[in-house]
């Protein structure tokens, strides 16, 4: 099929393209199974139970990183809880309410612009602001809202494309049976984009849990684990490092390889779960487009 | 709103109007946190270029912030970030590119079941596992070949392997998922015809490809371009692990800084003007981005008349 019907051969040039573009799709398989393999052979030897169940102490001789799993979940929670009705909410404003002028394009402007941002420019926006102009100093507090600006583009853009899906049929009947609009929108729209939601808030919490540039300077590096209910609490206010963050400083000032890459393993099977859940999410809105 | 009673929903007239509010308010907060962004980048940023006078802050190339008479040239800073983001472009772009071709054109169902999802995984691996491996794998390598190239000179300042290069590697494979997913989907808007029409005129399918196919997609195989421009100059965290990181002329083998990795290892300790300094490197870098954001609005723009 390939070859020229003037020419009985094939073309040297073609051949040689055809090895490089073989070559170069190769060579991300080949990167990411380098990637994954090393990872886990490296890795795998320092997760256990106590590994993910106590914290680093030198005094009672564990190694472990279970206060880091703590902060990335809380930081998840606390952004996730932030920046999923904003987002949601801009794009079924943005979708359903606005008509197209100028607010629409400046809102569509500014949501692209942010979402070209670099992470380190978010953390030191979020230090600067949310750190020191409103005083939450060092904490999770101040990482979560600084990722919640940086996840919603992701958000709003995701849920803006779901209820574009939704056939303007299920808006007219709404309409023509007398429901208001955002009645209309609670009932029948939002649980209608429900899945593109979902997926976007998937890939929101993907991002947030390998972030590390954003959190360095917002989030900070503690980990310990708190002891009470309050103390639990009071964690928000207060300083942690999540896991992107502990692999960093075990790989650089800490000099201690076998928990970075320990942590790595853990944040592979992570993004690797959170990739497949979105996979799965997105079949399904696929299927459900289709019938 | 109708004002339709004993519907459900109309009991709460009120509730619409103050639901539309709320919706208000959330879109306007995108338009918020980027006024907010740049104000503050400007506010914190400017001072310093005013103290330490534009010259000397841009184009000084000692940086020598903790030292009894400090200097805060950034000029080596501004060009090492161009010069990363310039060459891993240069190897990623092509590599994306034929990646994307393969997927799109050349392979079959089968083999694009693979490479499709590694692309994927690629994408979502956190910068800190890239800059671990680049750590561990990238820099003994290139050490060794440091030594082998230097090996009779006496002013190269060795480095451990951790130099541009590194740097220009790791970003190049981070920008690979960006570049080929964005080709890609170009690539597939283009219509069949076109295809069809080369190909029954006698060209091969490489011809129709390099002469048809990838010509018609061009605009949507720069914005996958423009965006991996964007993602290497805004990298922190992996080319902090693996580029070294003094300040110096951005050649291959040095040990370089980059706006972003100047950011990450002084702000934790920087004080009075040298913590300015910082925010006026932060200043630089978000107007490097803006442009980068700008190009690609206007492709875009251009992208979607082009489909119109």
């Amino acid at each position: 099929m390939g070859e020229s019907l003037t020419l009985g051969r094939k073309r040297p040039a073609d051949t040689i393209l055809y090895g490089l573009i073989y070559f170069c799709a190769f060579l991300s398989v080949a990167l990411l199974a380098l990637i994954l393999l090393y990872v886990l052979i490296r890795g795998v030897g320092s997760v256990n139970w106590a590994f993910l169940t106590t914290v680093t102490s030198k005094l009672k001789g564990t190694v472990g990183i279970a206060g880091n799993l703590l902060n990335t979940l809380m930081i998840v929670v606390l952004t996730m809880l932030a920046a999923l009705p904003i987002g949601v909410g801009a794009a079924v404003y943005l979708n359903e309410y606005a008509k197209p002028g100028k607010l629409v394009s400046l809102i569509e402007f500014a949501t692209e612009t942010l979402s070209g941002i670099p992470s380190i420019l978010f953390g030191l926006f979020g230090s600067m602001f949310f750190g020191e102009t409103l005083g939450l100093g060092y904490s999770l507090l101040t990482g979560a809202l600084t990722l919640m600006l940086m996840v919603l583009p992701l958000i709003t853009r995701n849920t803006q494309e779901a209820l574009k899906t939704v056939p303007d049929s299920y808006r007219q009947g709404a309409v023509g049976l007398g429901a208001g609009k955002w009645y209309t929108i609670r009932t029948i729209l939002l649980p209608s984009a429900m899945p593109g939601i979902l997926t976007g808030a998937i890939l929101a919490i993907g991002r947030i849990v390998g972030e590390s540039a954003a959190l360095l300077f917002t989030a900070g590096a503690a980990k310990t684990l708190p002891k009470t209910l309050s103390k639990f609490f009071a964690k928000i206010f207060q300083s942690g490092g999540t896991l992107t963050i502990q692999l960093y400083l075990s790989a650089t000032s800490e000099g201690d390889f076998s928990t970075a890459f320990g942590i790595a393993v853990v944040l592979l099977v992570v993004v690797l779960l959170i990739n497949m859940g979105a996979k799965a999410l997105a079949r399904r809105l696929d299927v459900q487009n289709r019938t | 709103m109708k004002k339709t009673k004993g519907i459900p929903g109309h009991g709460a007239f009120t509730a619409e109007r103050l639901a539309r509010a709320l919706l208000l308010i959330c879109a306007v907060v995108a338009i918020f946190a980027v006024c907010a962004i740049t104000f503050y980048l400007f506010a914190k940023g400017l001072p310093a270029l005013h103290r330490v006078g534009v010259g000397e802050l841009l184009f000084g190339t000692i940086w020598k912030p903790t030292a009894a008479e400090p200097r805060f040239g950034i000029a080596y800073i501004i060009l090492s970030s161009i010069a990363g983001t310039a060459l891993s472009v240069l190897v990623g772009v092509p590599v994306g590119l034929l990646t994307a071709v393969f997927l799109t054109e050349v392979s079959s169902k089968r083999l694009s079941a693979i490479v499709q999802p590694a692309v994927e995984l690629l994408a979502a691996i956190p910068s800190v596992i890239y800059g671990l491996l680049g750590m561990m794998l990238l820099n003994p390598v290139l050490y060794k070949l440091e030594k082998i190239i230097f090996a009779g000179s006496t002013t190269h300042q060795y480095t451990g392997g951790a130099d541009l290069l590194a740097a220009v590697i790791v970003l190049a494979i981070m920008i690979l998922p960006t570049v080929i997913s964005v080709s890609a989907s170009a690539i597939r808007a283009v219509p069949g015809q076109l295809r069809a029409a080369s190909l029954a005129l006698g060209a091969s399918k490489m011809q129709t490809i390099w002469g048809v196919t990838v010509p018609a997609a061009k605009s949507g195989i720069l914005t996958g371009v423009v965006l991996g421009i964007g993602r290497a100059l805004g990298e922190a965290m992996a080319i902090n692990m693996v580029a070294g990181g003094s300040v110096n002329l951005p050649l291959p083998f040095n040990s370089v800084r980059f706006l972003t990795t100047q950011l990450v290892s002084e702000m934790g300790y920087a004080e009075g003007i040298h913590r300015q300094v910082l925010f006026t490197v932060g200043l630089v870098l978000y107007l490097f981005i803006m442009i980068v954001n700008l190009v690609l609005q206007r492709l875009r723009r251009e992208g979607g008349k082009d489909d119109g």
